[in-house]
């Protein structure tokens, strides 16, 4: 193997890497090329007619908005929730450590039909909100609900070990610089924390970007009002418009791109961070 | 019982402030914990047992949702064990040697994360679909892989590729490489030295990796509705199961269904604990 960098006495490198490269290439890298291709072959003008439809776009302004918005709040609960599980010793708290992973863990639609349940007119959730006069269900803030719910534990597990490194000490400095508190935490453990809050988000923002299963039930599915992109590409699916969904599609694998992107460039300044 | 595990070191400046904020944080944080993920998970076995135990076990020996259980377990049955090789193959190249292009390759394998599962089963409507050309091919020899048990299995295999890799990786990385070099000049072979010195090094992270795999599998919903054509009693998983009855308004029997799921969801936290427990004891 030629593009080893050194020379190591282990066996397996041909073996291992080919089979690693094949099993990927054939299961993954083949499929999404083949549909790049597809979409390739579209004009420009059939793309643009697909991607400038009103519903199309009403589906990815929806799309975009409400993932954006799940991620800004569980950057508020995610990092409250965090913060209180790394810093405070209280009864229970591997337990509410471990419940942390169960929006993750919990299949896609069991958590659809169980946030649509709760959160009904008529549910344990939903008589609140119906009190004061605000409907969840069928409605964009249901799509919000839905997306904060799945993508709770991502922020949670990437600002945990940036918390945990976090020395004491550094807020010690500030204290005894004569900083108060509040200083102490916009000025000196936000800027620290900042490179895991935005990789959080990035992760967050990107898991509620594709996500399906929990959504469709709670949105109501109305085109225009609370039809997301993922929903779009299997309408289009459906009706045999396979040109159309390959379009959306295609889009939406380059956001996926771009984030991926963003979140690997995020995560290389968080790890140059904490190494220095 | 309430104790800050590292000391504050404004406590000393503002006395009784630190505790009301110590309460205000842990009542927000724990209280949208408790609301946000933990009554949903009582209200799933509320609405299971809603009917009684007797409407329970009827839902769940329906013989549609047995069939459903077999179809699902056959994805996972076969997506787990590629996943286990696929893990391990990729965590020996990555984590022991050095290569060019090494976090091209990381970055391929969480691919799969990045993507909408509906993506990732559309990409094999798309190449093997009646009307693609590979397609047409298979059904004029008689083998469907669209609307089919085998279009499951692939959509199964793409969005659990990632989970027994990416728990190894970073595992085998900090093994480091010296065990396995000195167990390959005392003479041992390629076989022994992974069975006998790297694999038992790693045995709960691919524990780990299973069971994700293994719930992730078994859960999937995006990427199976869209290969799957819904044939009742035939490509059915346990998701898309779930989905027909809540759909059907068979709420009951929805959460029925549902709660099976939930549980090896549960199992998964449960082993996941175990397995950090382990770690922290023994390191």
């Amino acid at each position: 193997m030629s593009f080893l960098k050194r020379h190591s006495v282990l066996p397996g490198f041909g073996l291992s890497m080919g089979f690693t490269l094949t099993y990927l290439g054939l299961l993954v890298l083949l499929p999404l090329a083949a549909m790049i291709l597809k979409a390739s072959e579209l004009d420009r003008q059939a793309f643009l007619h697909i991607l400038l439809d009103p519903r199309i776009i009403a589906a990815f302004r929806v799309s975009l908005w409400t993932s954006a918005a799940a991620a800004a709040v569980n950057m508020v609960f995610g990092s409250m929730l965090a913060w209180v599980l790394v810093r405070y010793e209280f009864p229970g708290r591997r337990f509410c450590d471990a419940m942390v992973d169960l929006p993750f863990a919990l299949p896609t639609a069991v958590s659809g039909i169980t946030l649509t349940a709760l959160f009904a007119p008529t549910g344990w959730l939903g008589v609140w909100f119906e009190r004061v006069g605000v409907q969840v269900v069928f409605t964009p803030l249901g799509i919000v609900v839905a997306l904060v719910f799945i993508s709770l534990p991502f922020v949670v597990r990437t600002l945990q070990p940036a918390l945990e490194d976090l020395d004491p000490e550094l807020e010690e400095a500030a204290a005894s610089l004569g900083a108060g508190r509040w200083q102490a935490l916009v000025r000196v453990i936000a800027p620290v924390l900042l490179p895991a809050l935005l990789t959080g988000f990035a992760l967050a923002f990107a898991r509620a970007l594709g996500e399906y299963g929990s959504v469709i039930f709670i949105s109501g599915n109305m085109p225009m009002k609370t039809e997301i992109v993922p929903l779009s590409i299997i309408m289009k699916l459906e009706q045999f418009d396979v040109a159309g969904a390959t379009a959306i599609a295609t889009v939406m694998l380059a956001f996926s791109f771009v984030l991926l992107l963003a979140i690997n460039i995020l995560q290389s300044w968080s790890a140059s961070r904490h190494a220095g | 019982m309430l104790a800050d595990r590292k000391p504050s070191p404004f406590s000393r400046f503002s006395g009784g402030w630190v505790a009301v904020r110590r309460t205000l944080l842990m009542t927000a944080s724990l209280g949208f914990l408790g609301l946000f993920v933990g009554l949903p998970l009582v209200f799933i076995f509320a609405k299971a047992f809603s009917a009684g135990l007797q409407a329970y076990l009827e839902a769940i020996h329906n013989p549609l949702a047995l069939s459903a259980i077999g179809l699902t377990l056959l994805a996972a049955g076969i997506a787990v064990p590629l996943n286990l090789v696929f893990g391990v193959c990729a965590a020996w190249a990555i984590a022991k040697f050095d290569f060019f292009g090494k976090g091209v390759l990381t970055t391929l394998i969480d691919l799969p994360f990045s993507v909408s599962p509906v993506i990732a089963g559309m990409v094999y409507v798309l190449v093997l679909g009646m009307r693609s050309p590979i397609g047409g091919w298979m059904d004029a020899h008689g083998v469907k892989v669209i609307f089919a048990a085998p279009g499951i299995v692939l959509a199964t295999l793409f969005v659990t590729a990632p989970f027994v890799a990416r728990e190894l990786i970073p595992l085998m990385q900090e093994q480091g490489e010296e065990e396995e070099e000195a167990a390959i000049l005392l003479g041992a072979g390629a076989w022994d030295t992974l069975r006998r010195v790297t694999l038992p090094n790693v045995r709960w992270g691919i524990l780990y990796g299973c069971i994700l795999s293994l719930a992730r599998a078994v859960g999937e919903f995006g990427a199976v509705s869209v290969v799957s054509g819904h044939i009742r009693g035939r490509t059915n998983t346990l998701t898309l199961h779930v989905e027909n009855l809540y759909n059907e308004y068979q709420f009951g029997a929805a959460f029925a269904v549902a709660s099976l799921l939930t549980l090896l969801a549960v199992l998964t936290l449960a082993v996941k604990s175990y397995v950090e427990w382990r770690s922290e004891a023994a390191p």
